[in-house]
């Protein structure tokens, strides 16, 4: 296992799941629980040093218990090295706790993350769609049982039929 | 004169509560909100921001994005590897060329595909090219935004030869689709190199005239010099890459430190800042392209002459165009290719590129098959946007307009 992994299932024994690499990237699954404490690690101690805030990003996997995971990916500008932490959350129970305390670039990759996919994160400072409208009725367009053309909010706009009218 | 005593009795008055203040003026304060955009000239595109206003300072302020949202990571999911290329075209649509490139190499990296020499030769010295567009697009419109608006017309002009260039090597100025996974869709012509080699003479003195232009326009350094500072730390805790993170003394350069393409075979500078503020941002775009001419001098001498410019790898790579039409076998992996995909491997991948805004990533899940089954792109502009809150505080209203220019904002990459 990469050192890196080790260090983290040494210091987090529970809250340390699995750790794969692949085509030279490292990812480390870890439980929500232990989310916060993990960035709050990789961020303080000196021999990692993850200053640097790459994505937060989401994906679907809806034929699993355990529906979303989210995925930050931090980097250490001293060390050099890239780590991916993936955590999964269900459906029913769809809370991350936030890492904007520890990465404030977090806030708005987390809001994406909400509005995409309808993940929510505890403690965020500003919990609000970002990329679609504030009042969008179709719920998160990222989610794969979301249509590609979307669910037929687009063609009940007024302006659509005006022309058909007079 | 009794006019201006009049207007003196509005803003200073009397708080009751303190009754010995009496004689002393109290400024009349008032919090003002301002909406500047979604239709505004110095957003570069649909972007609103709600400022908080104390006087003329800013407090607050809220970004609002989104008008330019097509989903394309949605999309991405329902087209093969291959039919993604246009879509980035459409990400950043000032440089085309870079967003291909970066979204190649994901899928190069997904599918262990190694490109041929003289293909990364012809990609880094694109790549070169276009990374000299997007500084002279941002150094015209930067300057025009903040009042200087000489430079626009000279950046332009020389802006204008690239992109001719580009119509003449792919037959598009800003929608390219040229990189291919593997390699490129066709090699230079023979009067491209010699004009390649013409605008490296040509190009460095008309750098420096750009600089006089700028340089010596007092009210384009008051407006640059000490505006938006951002220390180190907080720059890296925000996600800012590129020219507007190695301002503040970063130095995180993906071309040096997970170097690609041909650049690990030239030798070039990365230029670092030291104080964070927007003229050190701009510095820093300037010695890029002085840079970027090195790279591109020094990648025309050691690219070999001959060779393939896309791997042979069937499963992967599209055939070369002229075989399509010629042979049999050529077309039906043509049409397999765009009909089903290649098969990718389960797995997943982050590939960050350094493009002339900051990193552009591409994270890439794959459960097998012909579409990536979930990506990600992580776009500098939208990550940039996230500090601007951070990064306006305190300053003028007329500052915000620096700030968002300082990053180079494109918003069709910021919204997606």
């Amino acid at each position: 296992m990469h050192p890196i992994a080790e260090t983290i299932q040494a210091r987090f024994p529970d809250g340390f799941l699995s750790a794969q690499e692949w085509r030279g990237d490292l990812a480390v699954t870890v439980k929500r629980e232990a989310l916060h404490a993990i960035g709050r690690f990789l961020k303080d101690d000196p021999a990692m040093d993850c200053d640097y805030i790459v994505h937060v990003s989401s994906v679907d996997w809806p034929d699993e218990e355990e529906r979303f995971e989210v995925v930050y990916e931090v980097y250490s500008i001293r060390h050099r090295h890239r780590i991916r932490v993936k955590t999964r959350v269900p459906e029913h129970d769809c809370y991350v706790d936030s890492l904007t305390d520890i990465w404030p670039g977090a806030e708005f990759m987390e809001r994406e993350v909400f509005d995409m996919m309808g993940i929510r994160f505890n403690n965020h400072p500003d919990m609000r769609r970002i990329l679609m409208p504030d009042d969008f009725p179709e719920g998160y367009p990222l989610r794969k049982d979301f249509p590609l053309q979307g669910k037929g909010w687009r063609d009940s706009f007024d302006f659509l039929n005006e022309g058909a009218t007079s | 004169m009794a006019h201006l005593e009049d207007q003196r009795e509005t803003i200073y008055k009397v708080d009751p509560a303190h009754p010995e203040t009496k004689d002393l003026p109290i400024l009349r304060t008032e919090e003002l909100l301002l909406n500047m955009g979604p239709q505004h000239p110095a957003t570069h595109g649909v972007l609103k921001v709600i400022l908080d206003l104390e006087g003329e300072r800013i407090t607050k302020s809220t970004v609002v994005m989104g008008f330019l949202h097509r989903g394309v990571e949605k999309l991405a999911e329902h087209g093969t590897y291959h039919q993604f290329i246009p879509h980035t075209d459409r990400l950043d649509y000032v440089c085309a060329m870079y967003n291909n490139f970066a979204y190649c190499r994901a899928v190069e990296k997904l599918m262990n595909v190694t490109v041929p020499e003289r293909a990364e030769y012809l990609r880094t010295i694109v790549a070169e090219v276009q990374r000299i567009i997007g500084h002279l697009f941002w150094l015209g419109t930067q300057a025009l935004d903040i009042g200087a608006m000489t430079v626009f017309f000279y950046t332009f002009r020389d802006r204008e030869i690239l992109l001719d260039w580009f119509d003449e090597l792919c037959g598009a100025r800003l929608t390219t689709s040229w990189y291919r996974i593997g390699g490129v869709e066709r090699d230079f012509t023979a009067s491209l190199e010699t004009k390649i080699r013409d605008f490296l003479a040509y190009f460095p003195p008309k750098i420096d005239e750009y600089v006089v232009f700028l340089e010596k326009n007092r009210i384009w350094l008051a407006r640059t010099v000490g505006v938006a500072v951002i220390s180190a730390e907080d720059a890296l805790g925000y996600g800012l890459s590129g020219p507007t993170l190695r301002g503040s003394g970063v130095d995180y350069d993906l071309r040096k430190y997970e170097s690609y393409g041909a650049y690990p075979k030239c030798e070039f500078s990365v230029p670092v800042g030291k104080n964070g503020d927007t003229y050190d941002r701009y510095w820093i775009r300037i010695e890029e392209m002085r840079e970027s001419i090195k790279i591109i001098r020094q990648c025309m001498d050691q690219m070999p002459k001959e060779g393939p410019v896309l791997a042979d790898v069937p499963s992967v790579t599209l055939p070369p165009k002229n075989r399509v039409f010629t042979n049999l076998e050529s077309m039906i992996q043509q049409f397999k290719l765009f009909s089903q995909g290649f098969d990718a491997p389960p797995g997943e991948i982050y590939c960050g590129t350094e493009a002339h805004k900051g990193e552009l990533g591409f994270y890439i899940v794959s459960t097998g098959g012909g579409n990536p089954y979930r990506l990600k792109i992580r776009s500098p502009s939208f990550i940039h946007m996230g500090a601007f809150d951070f990064m306006a505080k305190g300053y003028m209203i007329a500052d915000a307009v620096t700030i968002f220019g300082s990053y180079d904002i494109v918003m069709g990459e910021c919204d997606r």
